[in-house]
């Protein structure tokens, strides 16, 4: 029963193997989406392409539920999965940074991976940037000290936080997208084309 | 075959590339327990440039020292391995579709130099929300969405709400 190596049916080892043919899978099918392309990335905050909005959505949605069923059926223990832990502050925070840099970049750190495979020096520059913000954050440590450890609520889920049983959240969120991706082609088609 | 020689931007149906993207995240869950991320190898890339220059500092930064632990280099982990897998599946899907070649890719209303300024900018500002979210659009908003975790919600909801809201200003980048 899932995860395998968490449970040791596989060994140690084979992490590593495992994380390469991952990243592998990855990189192909971001790219081959057309993330590598910071103007398709960028378009859906101006309405003339929202790839990333419908591969992001899809995406969640096709992990979330294939992940619950997996739970049901006794073939993963859902329960043994890292849940990314919620810190409120940093969350908001560091997110409203991260959108800024999105918008005024056209990538974020694993779609300009992608970009830099394929030779776009844009965004080599914004790896280098990447790597500068990283770097003022660690060097900066007791400023951000606050924010960073502010608010530590744990691993929680939304099961925890809304107190709703798991099945209905995620309807709830399968629902919100599909209105969503609707929605999108609606703009799309009113939107002055941009071609890039 | 004909028609992506024409276009080199023709890519995947987007349905299509993010079901993959489910399967895989399944995959990845159930193979290690965890998800995908990207922005840690650059943190890893950061901590071992630092811990090469000065190893005290690293063992004095209360950030740099979570990362660095006895002989273990911090580049030995794996997000550094799934990124080399990342680059290779990105260059591979590339060269398949025509689209390799250096150049920088901007809106023809602007110049190179602008475009590589705010790359460089936004870069910054990634990195740095990055690190105080502890992860990115990957790791945080994507994984955690997977398991449902309340962070990665708020984060993702911050990242694209924010960006939403400032897109206006930079309308003249993309548009």
């Amino acid at each position: 029963m899932g995860p395998l190596i968490p449970n040791g049916i596989l060994s140690y080892e084979w992490n590593i193997i495992i994380a390469v043919l991952i990243g592998l899978a990855f990189g192909f099918i971001l790219e081959a989406s057309g993330f590598s392309s910071s103007r398709k990335l960028a378009g859906v905050f101006y309405g003339y392409d929202f790839a990333v909005l419908k591969v992001f959505f899809t995406a969640a949605l096709v992990s979330v539920i294939g992940l619950y069923y997996m739970d049901y059926l006794g073939w993963i223990n859902i329960s043994m999965l890292y849940v990314h832990p919620t810190y409120l502050w940093a969350a908001i925070v560091g997110g409203a940074i991260m959108g800024i840099g999105f918008v005024a970049g056209g990538f974020c750190p694993g779609t300009s991976i992608c970009a830099v495979a394929i030779g776009k020096l844009d965004a080599w520059v914004y790896v280098l940037g990447i790597m500068i913000g990283v770097l003022v954050f660690s060097e900066a440590f007791g400023t951000f000290e606050n924010i960073y450890n502010d608010t530590n609520l744990g691993n929680i889920t939304l099961v925890d936080s809304l107190g709703l049983p798991a099945s209905w959240i995620i309807l709830t969120v399968t629902v919100i997208a599909l209105i969503a991706f609707f929605i999108s082609d609606v703009v799309r088609k009113r939107v002055k084309k941009v071609f890039y | 075959m004909k028609e992506s020689k024409k276009n080199r931007h023709v890519y995947w149906n987007p349905y299509f590339g993010g079901f993959l993207l489910g399967l895989l995240i399944i995959f990845t869950f159930y193979m290690t327990g965890r998800g995908l991320g990207a922005s840690g190898v650059m943190k890893s890339g950061v901590v071992t440039m630092v811990d090469q220059v000065s190893h005290e500092h690293t063992l004095h930064n209360a950030y740099y020292s979570k990362f660095v632990s006895g002989d273990k280099s911090p580049m030995n982990n794996w997000l550094v391995f799934e990124t080399l897998g990342v680059l290779a599946g990105a260059f591979l899907s590339g060269s398949l579709a025509n689209r390799i070649g250096f150049r920088v890719q901007h809106s023809p209303k602007i110049t190179v130099k602008r475009r590589l300024v705010f790359a460089l900018l936004g870069g910054i500002l990634f990195g740095l929300g990055a690190q105080i979210a502890r992860g990115c659009t990957s790791g945080a908003a994507l994984s955690g969405m997977a398991v449902l975790s309340t962070g990665g919600f708020i984060t993702m909801l911050s990242i694209f709400g924010t960006a939403f809201l400032f897109a206006y200003f930079f309308r003249k980048n993309w548009i």
